[in-house]
């Protein structure tokens, strides 16, 4: 078996890395700093740096898209519907401008911890813009989602914040949800587009409410599967 | 192996095949199966038919038929050989076009697979009166892109209930998505003569009550026939053989003979 070759830690220039770290007031590294498992701790310390946003430590955009891809290929594979929720804070331009940025950014710090409050260990809760936030929800079915999603609006709506200068101050989001659809392969962006879609509409009929894409034309309601088996115990108008 | 390349006709002026794609939604209904004995009944009629595994690679085409070529779809895909050295005679007297294991890896739908499978049957469609796309289960975007380029769709299903649902779910994704209003349906496995229509008649008072509401024009399902629950089936997929070929007394065979014919008007 070869020699596996000598860890250069000491001929690396890691201050940048390790001052990176400190700062995000992350633990450092431990043990020799020469050994490969010093290397691995340090590195991926780094990759989980690069995965979050700074200002929230909710997963960032990069790693968004990295989930997304992941869960699209997932959806393909099982046929587990995934949800896909697109937030916005409601008017936080007002906010910015009425009570400063400091408030603004303590609104979004905010509105980042009621999300990760709503919602299952599996799930991912990503700062995707300024005010933008994306939920993926794995496994979600349709059946629930609208609960979700609402779940989530009404759980930032109940929020008090308390602001740099003792204020509180609420806010509200907009949600708009996809699903990935069953059986159908579906890109990562078109996927995307159809929850914005959504949370377009959820904007243009008022804010603070959640809009979720119809349910997925493969899709066979109960209601459905009871005429299909003549089994129906819905009564018929006619 | 016998190849195709010469017994196919040339080309004739002005001619197309119809072509038509075999779905289900659930596997394991007999779509391919049918596809071929259908083939066998339509090239007895006197047509040119040329079955496709759309399902590229799954469809178990090559083991229905008990054809294993060495050039296949892949191979042209590849760009190894040109498309007719690819086409087969298989025993009913009509054609098969096998996509090859390789093929697998093509079961995500890249633009490259969607325009080879394009060309494809674009250069197919001259030199055949029918053509038979044999499409994988489910409802992914491989199944819903061969099945675009249909003229026309045959659903199979059988009784069960989960054929049933996966059915009336294609039948709702085709007419939302690809703007189908007629769509043809092929009922397997009936145990009692007349349940096939019965569960035409199921389907279609669903999709009029759910789908066509939706729609500008309703969604109209046609009736092709219903294939009894034949032990002939099992033997001849056993031995296999075409059911034509081997047990082409049996109802089930009298049965897609009948539904060949049907599938002609």
């Amino acid at each position: 078996m070869p020699d596996l070759p000598p860890t250069a830690a000491g001929a690396l220039r890691l201050d940048t890395a390790l001052a990176l770290i400190r700062q995000a007031g992350r633990p450092l590294p431990t043990g020799s700093p020469d050994s490969a498992a010093w290397l691995q701790e340090l590195i991926d310390a780094l990759c989980d740096l690069s995965s979050r946003d700074a200002l929230t430590g909710l997963a960032n955009r990069r790693s968004f898209e990295h989930a997304i891809h992941r869960e699209s290929d997932r959806v393909a594979r099982s046929g587990e519907p995934a949800l896909l929720l697109m937030i916005d804070i409601d008017h936080f331009k007002r906010i910015n401008d009425h009570h400063g940025h400091p408030a603004g950014d303590q609104v979004i710090r905010a509105v980042a911890q009621a999300l990760l409050a709503t919602i299952r260990p599996m799930d991912t809760v990503a700062r995707i813009g300024g005010e933008e936030f994306a939920i993926i929800l794995p496994n979600c079915p349709p059946a629930f989602g609208a609960a979700v999603a609402e779940r989530v609006r009404q759980r930032v709506e109940r929020e008090a914040i308390g602001l740099p200068s003792g204020q509180t101050l609420g806010c509200t989001i907009s949600i708009g949800g996809a699903y990935a659809p069953q059986w159908v392969r579906s890109t990562p962006s078109l996927w995307s587009e159809r929850a914005d879609l959504q949370l377009y509409r959820a904007k243009s009929e008022g804010r603070n409410r959640t809009c979720l894409e119809p349910t997925p034309v493969s899709i066979v309601s109960p209601e459905e599967r009871g005429l299909l088996f003549g089994t129906s115990s819905f009564e018929d108008p006619q | 192996m016998n190849t195709a390349a010469n017994t196919t006709r040339a080309p004739a002026a002005g001619r197309r095949a119809r072509i038509t794609a075999v779905t289900s939604g659930k596997g394991g209904v007999g779509k391919t199966f049918l596809s071929a004995n259908l083939a066998a009944a339509l090239a007895r009629q006197g047509e040119r038919v040329l079955v496709l595994d759309a399902d590229l690679g799954l469809a178990n085409l090559d083991v229905v038929l008990n054809l294993y070529p060495k050039i296949t779809l892949h191979d042209v895909f590849t760009g190894k050989h040109s498309l007719p050295e690819a086409i087969v005679a298989a025993p009913g007297g009509f054609h098969v076009l096998l996509a090859g294991s390789g093929m697998i890896e093509y079961s995500r739908l890249t633009p490259e697979v969607r325009e080879q499978l394009a060309h494809t049957i674009r250069e197919l469609v001259p030199r055949f009166d029918r053509i038979l796309l044999d499409t994988g289960a489910g409802i992914s975007d491989v199944v819903l892109y061969t099945t675009s380029l249909a003229d026309e769709v045959l659903v199979v299903a059988t009784p069960e209930p989960t054929s049933l649902t996966d059915a009336y779910a294609t039948i709702k994704v085709l007419a939302t998505t690809q703007g189908r209003r007629d769509l043809r349906l092929i009922i397997n496995q009936v145990t009692k003569s007349g349940e096939g229509r019965v569960i035409r008649g199921q389907l279609q008072q669903v999709v009029d009550r759910y789908v066509s509401p939706t729609l500008d024009v309703p969604v109209k399902l046609e009736f092709v026939g219903e294939i009894p629950a034949d032990n002939a089936v099992r033997d001849a997929v056993r031995r296999r053989q075409l059911l034509l070929e081997c047990l082409p007394g049996s109802t089930a065979a009298q049965a897609v003979i009948a539904a060949a014919t049907r599938l002609n008007t």
